[in-house]
């Protein structure tokens, strides 16, 4: 079953922009599912369309099989979302906000306070239950989001640059606690600019770019359009000119660091070979750039026009 | 979906912010009107005389309870709902499946819920000066849910089109004071000549305060039913007006 289903999705606002012009996506149950593209690419309105706080131009939004025109209250029963903008009250403590988001969705206050107290706990929040949500952390607030987002346990959790500004531990636990409720069954959509947080954590990933999908596949599929994987060599003993290798693009950054552009059909153990035929030793390596970067810059690039 | 819950719930948020922060809801209304018994009541008020046959103090008691009741439900609204649209927690309600009438009468009842505490508020301070006793009860407490109920929808309408919070000051301040001090709070119409007195049967809060006096102390101005009338006509209006505007997302959706 589709978890999301979006057709013909066009929207144009007052001032004449047209943010989403036209677009097709299908995200299946069960999916963790990266929704990406540059800024002002139209993800935030695809999301707040969904989520009903954006009114649609034209087209159909679909949530388990729920028209949201059609089922209203039964689409939006499912769907958390998770949005980029701190939209809570400044003044309220934290378990208010969790158990009174519940009240909306007519969950009994008992029940409302078991899960507030549950999702509290799970993101850690617990200890900072009675505290205005003015007083906590960016990474707090972020993860208060989440625990109100889940409260009426929705089947389609939707975050909008979740780890936006979270520093790497708690995005890390953030990520872990993601895994786990995914494995749990809820789909979930994604977006974010941390592209190594997207490949991490997504199964499918479509790319949005001026209003329109430009990439929409596996994110295993993706990754093997990429034809060349940049590398950082570390060298053990410094060098003064460049070595060459048949085949492979090399580039001395400085004498004991080494960039190489490897062809995946040459793979990496012709080029240490070469190497060490000319008797350098390498003591270790790195990716250049995060392989979804890549891909991304050069999709989005090419829709623009520009020469990856 | 149980809106019955979501109600509730939008209800008890109302009511405690405006409880815990009593100070700047219920206090100033206290001070104030303390102030109006004081001096309009009891300084000048014996040099006044009889007003309508009343001592005028309690005279002026029905129209300075409502006027309370009315800059409280409309300013509770407009406040709790421009706020909720500027720090973006309307979001938390829109996502949600809950339904715009159940969002209006959520916020409307948080209104009258404050009219009704500041009116108590001020009828307690009202009893230090003055011995009025309320004479027909249905009639005072019909004429308290359907004035509170119109302006909170007022401060509701008005906090739906604010775009900052110059906007939710300027009808309270420029629009409804004028109104109030104009309705006949302070004077019966018929001391006015008749120019004043026809124009200020075009001012809908002179029938509202007359017809709460009339649940005090029994008397009115102008005929009771033409009091629920008008009350009612406008609540019915201006309700269907708000919900044509969250139903339509106007100021709150783009």
């Amino acid at each position: 079953m589709q978890a999301l289903s979006l057709r013909h999705l066009r929207k144009t606002y007052k001032n004449g922009i047209t943010a989403l012009n036209g677009i097709d996506l299908d995200v299946d149950e069960g999916d963790f599912f990266a929704l990406l593209g540059p800024n002002g690419a139209g993800k935030s309105t695809t999301i707040s369309i969904i989520a009903s706080l954006v009114t649609k131009t034209a087209g159909t939004v679909s949530v388990f099989g729920y028209d949201l025109d059609r089922q209203r209250d039964l689409a939006k029963s499912c769907i958390g979302l998770v949005p980029q903008e701190i939209n809570f009250s400044q003044f309220e403590k934290v378990f208010d906000i969790v158990v009174n988001q519940a009240g909306y969705y007519g969950i009994p206050r008992r029940l409302a306070m078991q899960r507030a107290e549950q999702y509290l706990r799970q993101l850690s929040l617990w200890d900072k239950r009675d505290t205005a949500s003015r007083q906590l952390s960016g990474g707090m607030k972020r993860r208060l989001m989440i625990a109100r987002a889940l409260v009426h346990q929705p089947r389609l959790l939707i975050l909008d640059e979740p780890t936006a500004g979270v520093d790497i531990e708690i995005r890390r636990s953030m990520w872990d606690f993601l895994r786990q409720i995914n494995r749990a069954g809820t789909t979930i959509i994604l977006t974010t600019h941390y592209l190594e947080e997207a490949e991490s954590l997504c199964r499918n990933i479509a790319i949005i770019d001026q209003g329109q999908i430009i990439e929409n596949s596996a994110m295993t599929t993706l990754l093997a359009k990429l034809h060349t994987d940049s590398f950082i060599l570390d060298l053990a003993a410094p060098r003064a000119e460049t070595p060459a290798v048949a085949g492979y693009q090399l580039e001395l950054s400085d004498p004991h660091t080494l960039a190489a552009d490897v062809p995946k059909q040459l793979g990496l153990n012709n080029l240490f070979a070469g190497l060490d035929a000319q008797g350098i030793t390498v003591v270790s390596m790195r990716n250049k750039h995060n392989r979804l970067e890549q891909l991304f810059l050069d999709l989005v690039e090419g829709q623009k026009g520009i020469a990856p | 979906m149980n809106t019955r819950i979501a109600f509730q719930t939008i209800v008890r948020k109302e009511i405690g912010r405006f409880m815990r922060i009593w100070p700047q809801t219920i206090l100033p209304a206290a001070i104030t009107t303390a102030l109006y018994f004081l001096i309009f009541g009891q300084l000048m008020g014996e040099r006044i005389g009889d007003m309508a046959g009343q001592r005028y103090i309690d005279f002026i008691v029905p129209g300075i309870v409502l006027m309370s009741v009315i800059n409280n439900a409309y300013s509770n609204v407009v406040a709790s709902f421009y706020s909720t649209k500027f720090q973006r927690h309307i979001e938390e309600l829109l996502v949600a499946p809950v339904p715009p009438w159940v969002i209006l009468a959520g916020y409307v009842f948080g209104g009258v819920a404050r009219g009704l505490v500041v009116g108590c508020v001020v009828m307690a301070i009202a009893l230090l000066f003055s011995e009025v006793s309320i004479q027909d009860y249905g009639v005072t407490l019909a004429v308290f849910l359907l004035t509170s109920t119109l302006f909170a929808l007022a401060g509701f309408i008005n906090a739906v089109f604010a775009n900052s919070f110059d906007d939710i000051s300027i009808i309270p301040n420029f629009v409804l004071t004028p109104l109030v001090y104009l309705g006949g709070v302070f004077y019966t119409v018929d001391m006015l000549p008749d120019f004043w007195r026809i124009l200020s049967l075009g001012n809908p809060i002179l029938y509202m305060v007359n017809a709460f006096r009339f649940g005090f102390l029994g008397i009115s101005d102008i005929p009771l039913w033409q009091a629920f009338a008008i009350s009612g006509g406008f609540t019915v209006l201006l309700a269907l007006f708000a919900l044509y505007l969250l139903q339509r997302g106007v100021g709150i959706k783009s």
